[in-house]
């Protein structure tokens, strides 16, 4: 299973398998399905998004791929890994909205959740946790939150408390689900620093981006998934009238740009 | 009182039934509190119910009456019953609420019936098995309390066990499941835990109350605190209080049931929580909210009578032309102002003093921040 091909992608060690490499994916509600053979490569060290409409399986992609969803059919393989093996190399950031901002919790004990995969069982977190969970909220620029009890943040704040728990998981792939859906330009000035710091230290972000305005100028590489894969490949190459026609339709093209919904 | 308190330490009976009740109150409370977070206490109550046809099942195989096998009986069924349920739950096109709503029913139903079926047989021996229903602490003997304390300790026990993996996966089960958790077999485990705790209650609440002794210690409880390790000891608190109140209350008088009275004991620490409780009580909000309504009347009333003073003449008929109000409440509204300070009578109607000006030149300060503070939330 390691002898996937790997393309040469600039950034990659030679040889080194791409840290996700997708096969023939298929992923079905009841009988619908939402993912149809989708393979994908994605290259080592660079921002990826992945851009698509509404009910595109954008989400669920990043789902399935981490197990969270079950598959029809496909493999999945993280650095020439399987899942499991690989499992600590991975951070993920799922959508805010997905959990009770409600839940009687601080900033920091959120953070220091990113940890627990590595903690292990049984052990508790102490001091050291919450020095590294410290570091990774300044990343974000909420070290004063701290403390703050997380139904007192701002949509943009949360969205930056989850940032720092995938941060503290310290990765090499991080999945980050509409990071920038909905936030405050602080937020996505602050979640645009880390993209790029991540990228200096050679990791990989794979990002579910719903804004066809900025897409271009924040990430690499561009994924056009409607159920299908549409295109993919560096920026350049994918980011064209007619991918994104095919990705859209026709509507789309007359309708108003940007695209703000979420998928 | 002092007297019926100090009656534990001397009654054999009360000290039984308060210490079985105030165990069933710390292993509902902290289990509930989990329940809660998660969403399933309506789950923990099918589960009670679902205790009662397993309770007459294994009367109806052994034709024991020993608690001890009737609890096993009924925990297995409520066991059995939540893994059932949380499949249904996951396959069902069926709304939650209506699946759990009717699998409640059904599962009492069942148990209903059985016990009726059993009270008209042959079996002379078969009294007192409805005492499951609504409970009858008064049947708590010293043996049942070790019971109660062996069944707490292993739930309480691996509660502490796994609580930094309970707690990631009653906020984010996804994110859990990212990191490698099994959080199938952690829900599991924790339903499986809660079934404990409704083995407890079982002789103390009975299957039809005994959810109110996972869901009010640990609502009130959230009541109080925003963490949840302060939760879950509060939630503990408040049910054993509940316990060990419902008993004393019901060894005051006759004819009072236990069961029911811990249950009303936990729901007025729950009615007070919910009202008083600093932060989120209800009065704190209604007396917030009043203030900060007070506050923004006066401050509007203000900026008015800065325009006026500023640019006209500040007095009740000008006022009330302004605000389109009579000219009886504009003279109300500045004796309020008065009152606070910011206008004085002066030689044409009132005037502003240097506190109301500068109060005024504060807030229109303010308001021109205003829209750049919104946008940076």
């Amino acid at each position: 299973m390691t002898a996937q091909p790997t393309p040469p992608v600039p950034g990659a060690k030679p040889g080194a398998p791409s840290p996700l490499s997708v096969r023939d994916l298929t992923v079905v509600y009841r009988e619908k399905p939402v993912l149809w053979d989708v393979d994908l490569e994605v290259p080592a060290g660079q921002l990826c998004a992945v851009v698509g409409p509404n009910g595109a399986g954008k989400s669920t992609l990043i789902k399935a791929v981490l197990g969270l969803v079950p598959r029809a059919s496909g493999q999945v393989w993280f650095f020439g890994q399987t899942l499991t093996e690989a499992r600590t190399r991975i951070g993920y950031v799922p959508q805010r909205g997905a959990v009770d901002w409600d839940f009687p919790t601080s900033v920091l004990d959120v953070v220091i959740m990113g940890l627990y995969g590595k903690l292990g069982w049984f052990k508790r977190p102490g001091k050291h946790e919450r020095e590294a969970a410290l570091r990774c909220l300044e990343q974000v620029s909420m070290r004063e939150f701290a403390h703050r009890q997380i139904s007192q943040l701002s949509g943009g704040q949360q969205q930056r408390v989850f940032l720092a728990r995938a941060l503290a998981q310290d990765a090499d792939l991080y999945f980050m689900d509409e990071p920038f859906a909905g936030v405050d330009t602080v937020t996505e000035d602050a979640i645009l620093k880390v993209l790029h710091e991540l990228k200096g230290h050679g990791k990989t972000v794979v990002v579910v981006h719903h804004d066809l305005e900025t897409v271009r100028a924040y990430f690499d590489h561009l994924t056009l998934l409607n159920v299908q894969v549409i295109a993919s490949g560096p920026m350049d190459e994918v980011f064209t009238a007619e991918n994104l026609r095919q990705t859209y339709g026709e509507r789309m093209m007359t309708a108003s740009l940007p695209i703000t919904h979420r998928g | 009182m002092l007297e019926l308190i100090l009656q534990i330490f001397t009654d054999y009976t009360l000290r039984n039934v308060a210490l079985g009740s105030a165990l069933l109150g710390v292993i509902g409370g902290v289990l509930g509190a989990f329940t809660m977070l998660r969403r399933q206490s309506l789950l923990g109550d099918v589960l009670a119910h679902a205790a009662l046809p397993g309770i007459c099942l294994a009367f109806i195989l052994t034709g024991s009456k020993v608690p001890l096998i009737l609890l096993l009986g009924g925990g297995l069924a409520g066991w059995l019953a939540s893994l059932g349920v949380l499949a249904v739950l996951r396959h069902s096109r069926l709304p939650e609420d209506s699946a759990l709503g009717v699998m409640l029913s059904s599962f009492f139903g069942f148990g209903i019936a059985l016990l009726t079926f059993i009270q008209h047989g042959n079996n002379a021996n078969q009294a007192g098995l409805d005492q499951f229903i609504f409970g009858q602490a008064a049947t708590i003997v010293a043996s049942d309390v070790l019971n109660f304390m062996v069944l707490g300790g292993l739930a309480l026990f691996t509660v502490g066990l796994f609580y930094k993996e309970f707690k990631l996966l009653s906020f984010d089960p996804d994110y859990a499941h990212s990191l490698g958790l099994p959080v199938r077999g952690l829900g599991t485990l924790l339903t499986s835990l809660t079934v404990l705790a409704v083995m407890v209650g079982l002789q103390t609440v009975g299957v039809v109350l005994m959810a109110a002794m996972l869901i009010a210690p640990a609502a009130a409880a959230r009541q109080w605190t925003d963490r949840l390790s302060s939760m879950i000891g509060l939630s503990a608190l408040f049910g054993a209080l509940a316990g060990v109140s419902g008993a004393l209350v019901s060894a005051s008088r006759e004819n009072l049931p236990t069961g029911p009275l811990v249950i009303l004991s936990i729901s007025a620490i729950l009615l007070v929580s919910l009202f008083l409780a600093p932060l989120r009580g209800l009065v704190w909000d209604w007396v917030r909210t009043g203030q900060n309504r007070r506050r923004i009347f006066l401050e509007r009333l203000l900026l008015d009578a800065h325009v006026l003073h500023n640019h006209d003449v500040l007095t009740a008929q000008t006022l009330a032309h302004r605000r389109r109000e009579s000219p009886a409440a504009a003279q109300r509204h500045l004796e309020m102002l008065q009152a606070r300070g910011w206008v004085q009578p002066g030689h044409a109607g009132y005037a502003l003093t240097p506190a109301g000006h500068q109060k005024a030149h504060e807030l229109e300060q303010a308001m021109r921040v205003l829209p750049k503070t919104l946008e940076g939330t």
